[in-house]
């Protein structure tokens, strides 16, 4: 082990000598052999890396359509593509964004990765419904692909009816099945991490030791199992009206088109619930380890991501201000809105009062920290904004909820996945990612974020409407220093999908604990073996037990002296 | 949904042959399982959830229309289909406590028996359908909206529904196809797993101790028994009155 000891340098990484150190033989990668021992498997941890590499394929491929949309959006006039191909791609962008991208990122990579381990179980409860979610959500995929590829869908991503049942002829139909069966690989998902948080906790891994990250998910799988079935019955009922046309949502029948936003509402408000929660327990990871020190007021922690999911089934007409629905439905959610704020608050200020007295460095997991820190509280704050009745009728369908929701998703979400697969990389995959590089990455994202989303506040502000591919010529400044932060952002993003590939073959040997940090998932070795554990262990020792870690390293260096 | 089995042992041991070495014993697979079929249905509760609030707030609406509705569906039909499910669940019942006593051969009758009475409840729900196709009461193209309209034209003992509510009886039986049909759905998902068993049962793969898969998919089919027990009153008993 390098011996510099912490007060000298400025980073807390400590790898294991890198002319003796090797990859363990025998781990979870190199347990089997062959496509079908992936296609088949059953270990947590394989289908992590398979979901991994599904989700990269379908973050680049929304990620073109963005830049097709900010390529349109260069110019005022509607000079690249005609009105319908653009509707097409903010459809595309979104759906596969949201459904394909966003809703499995954390959980179903580094959530199935972790899970078990950091609770002490060899797996998930159900392994073959683990991988039955991964061809789920394959399937919905294809489809997704299949409904691109047969000439698209352009009614948004939110389906909207009465657009989406009686006045479109693209492929609503295909694109609704697409999303009806990827809902049922995050149901199960869900089901599956309640299951082993509930049942498979090793002896004395209590409730209240278990690592943050677990509570996130745990609050996100309630939404995921809650929430998702709605979701799944309301696109039954858009294909039911597009292909019978029974009347449901149809006002010569006596349907009634808000019935279809009321139901999709009731899903996709947690739905971005189950979006951030995931992050947000990463980022409790990341601080507390670049830190060095315990996440300020654990409880609070734990049980705010509890509180968002609870509130966050109650406020879902916001999405609805000014679709008709009643001056007093609008008050109340309004008012319900403004409390969903306060458990999120709660988590920044905890993490700032880790950070707080702790001994910080700023390695680009923790980099990545900071931009979701600040990102997300503006994207959050404006959120509340928005939640203000008399500000929503003006900024409502502008740009500034395009960019507060990038904020929160994108500012706030993706920094945290990436914060966490750079995290958690050597334990995945054995070996660092080059840290320089990687430093490089982070900055430029964020750079390229602000450049990208900050001008589309002031543009929404000043009333450019969202979903139009053409806009007044007063606006095009800031449209175009939009499209060239865009720009940045790809290339941003485009890096770590290199190094990291780089990484596999050339990055340094990690050895079981780089970051020096808590959690049984450091005690093991990198890459895991299949069976996670050699033997289970029984936690007598609270989460980020700094002195136990200590502890138990000074006890090392005298056993092996 | 149930489990399936790992490879298990040639022989029967003391120990249940199915253990999933992911677990530590057998009572935390059989705890991890019975708790992930009852969250399993609670998100079909979500899931049918949707229609049932479709179904609140249109009969909150139009009244009228549903009540005339309702009683175009035959309730000695749909009592009948009542009674099938029940017993259907009385029979899936006798089978776990066949199971979990090991007796074999009664828990493979029970589970026949349980499917046979689901077959009679889906035929007579064919029957059922097929009647409203053939009085043009199917949502769509082909929905007529004349027997309420007049009924004495066609010998119904009912008062004439305005045509502006009249045509609000589509609603009514899209809800009641979707709803019933969903159900009916999931009653045929309960069927094919209830063959699946059937011929495990007979194999003797639940007789030596090991009931989980028989337990869970009972908890599955009393809960479609239970969702038929609210659509029944909710969709056939809405204004039943005496005819005079």
């Amino acid at each position: 082990m390098s011996t510099l000891p912490n007060a000298v340098s400025n980073t807390i990484v400590r790898l294991p000598d890198q002319a003796t150190a090797t990859i363990p033989k025998k781990n979870y990668i190199t347990a089997e052999h062959g496509l079908l021992s992936w296609l088949l498997t059953g270990d947590h941890k394989r289908i992590a890396m398979l979901y991994l590499i599904s989700i990269t394929v379908f973050f680049f491929i929304g990620g073109a359509f963005a830049g097709m949309i900010r390529l349109e959006l260069l110019t005022p006039q509607p000079d690249l593509v005609s009105s319908d191909t653009y509707n097409k791609f903010f459809t595309m962008h979104g759906i596969i964004m949201v459904f394909l991208f966003l809703v499995p990122s954390v959980p179903a990579t580094i959530g199935n990765f972790l899970i078990p381990i950091m609770l002490g179980a060899r797996d998930l409860a159900f392994p073959k419904i683990n991988l039955l979610s991964w061809y789920l959500y394959l399937v919905g995929g294809a489809l997704t692909l299949a409904a691109l590829v047969l000439g698209g869908v352009d009614t948004g991503w939110t389906f909207t009816t009465p657009l989406s049942t009686h006045y479109l002829n693209t492929h609503v139909i295909t694109a609704g099945m697409a999303i009806f069966v990827a809902g049922f690989s995050s149901i199960f998902t869900g089901l599956n991490f309640i299951v082993t948080i509930h049942r498979m906790r090793a002896p004395g891994m209590t409730w209240f030791r278990m690592p943050l990250f677990v509570w996130s998910h745990y609050a996100a799988s309630i939404l995921m199992v809650l929430g998702t079935p709605v979701l799944a019955i309301t696109l039954v009922l858009v294909v039911l009206e597009r292909t019978v046309n029974i009347g449901v949502f149809d006002p010569t029948k006596g349907g009634d088109p808000l019935l279809f936003q009321h139901l999709f509402w009731f899903y996709s408000h947690p739905a971005v619930y189950i979006m951030i929660l995931p992050g947000m327990g990463v980022i409790s990871e990341v601080i507390s380890t670049f830190s060095r020190k315990r996440v300020f007021g654990y409880t609070a922690v734990a049980f705010s991501s509890v509180a968002i999911a609870l509130f966050g089934f109650f406020v879902w007409a916001h999405h609805m201000f000014i679709m008709g629905v009643s001056n007093y439905s609008a008050l109340v959610f309004s008012l319900l809105t403004m409390l969903v704020a306060v458990p999120s608050a709660i988590k920044i200020f905890n993490w700032a009062f880790t950070l707080q007295k702790g001994s910080i460095t700023f390695e680009t997991p923790m980099l990545y920290a900071f931009g979701f820190m600040g990102l997300f509280t503006i994207g959050g704050l404006t959120g509340v904004f928005l939640g203000s009745l008399g500000m929503d009728i003006h900024l409502t369908e502008t740009y500034f909820i395009v960019a507060h929701f990038h904020f929160v998703m994108v500012g706030g979400m993706l920094m945290a996945f990436l914060a966490g697969v750079h995290f958690w990389w050597p334990k995945m995959t054995g070996r660092m990612y080059p840290e320089s590089l990687s430093k490089l990455a982070a900055v430029t994202t964020f750079i390229g974020f602000n450049l990208t989303f900050l001008p589309q506040f002031i543009l929404g502000y000043l009333g450019m409407p969202r979903r139009y591919h053409a806009y007044p010529a007063e606006f095009q400044v800031l449209n175009v220093l939009s499209t060239a932060g865009a720009t940045v952002l790809g290339i941003g993003y485009m890096l770590p999908l290199l190094y990291l590939g780089w990484s596999l073959k050339y990055g340094e040997i990690a050895g079981d604990n780089p970051w020096q940090a808590t959690g049984l998932e450091w005690q093991i070795q990198s890459p895991p073996l299949t069976e996670n554990f050699v033997e289970i262990p029984i936690v007598d020792y609270e989460a980020y037990d700094y002195e136990w870690l200590e502890k138990k390293q000074k006890e090392q260096v005298t056993t092996v002296g | 949904m149930p489990h399936e089995t790992a490879v298990h042992e040639e022989h029967a041991h003391v120990f249940v042959p199915q253990h999933r070495h992911h677990f530590e014993t057998e009572e935390q697979q059989r705890e991890a399982g019975s708790f992930g079929m009852w969250l399993f249905l609670l998100t079909e509760i979500m899931f049918f959830g949707g229609l049932f609030f479709a179904y609140l707030l249109y009969r909150n609406w139009y009244y009228p229309a549903f009540a005339v509705a309702s009683v175009q569906l035959s309730v000695r039909l749909g009592a009948f289909n009542t009674v099938m499910l029940i017993s259907s669940g009385f029979f899936m019942a006798l089978g776990v406590w066949a199971a979990e006593v090991r007796k074999r051969e009664l828990l493979v009758w029970m589970l026949v028996l349980t499917t046979f009475f689901g077959c009679v409840f889906l035929g007579v729900k064919y029957v059922e359908y097929k009647e409203k196709w053939e009085h043009h009461h199917i949502p769509g193209a082909s929905f007529s909206v004349a027997e309420f309209v007049n009924p004495a034209a066609y010998g119904i003992d009912e008062k004439p529904l305005m045509p502006d509510m009249a045509k609000h009886t589509e609603i009514f039986f899209f809800l009641y196809f979707a709803m019933t049909g969903m159900h009916a759905l999931h009653m045929i998902i309960g069927i094919v797993l209830l063959g699946w068993l059937t011929w495990r049962a007979h194999r003797g793969e639940f007789s030596a101790g090991y009931v989980a898969p028989i337990e869970n998919f009972g908890l599955y089919w009393h809960f479609v028994d239970i969702v038929w027990l609210f659509l029944f009153p909710l969709l056939y008993l809405i204004n039943r009155h005496l005819v005079h």
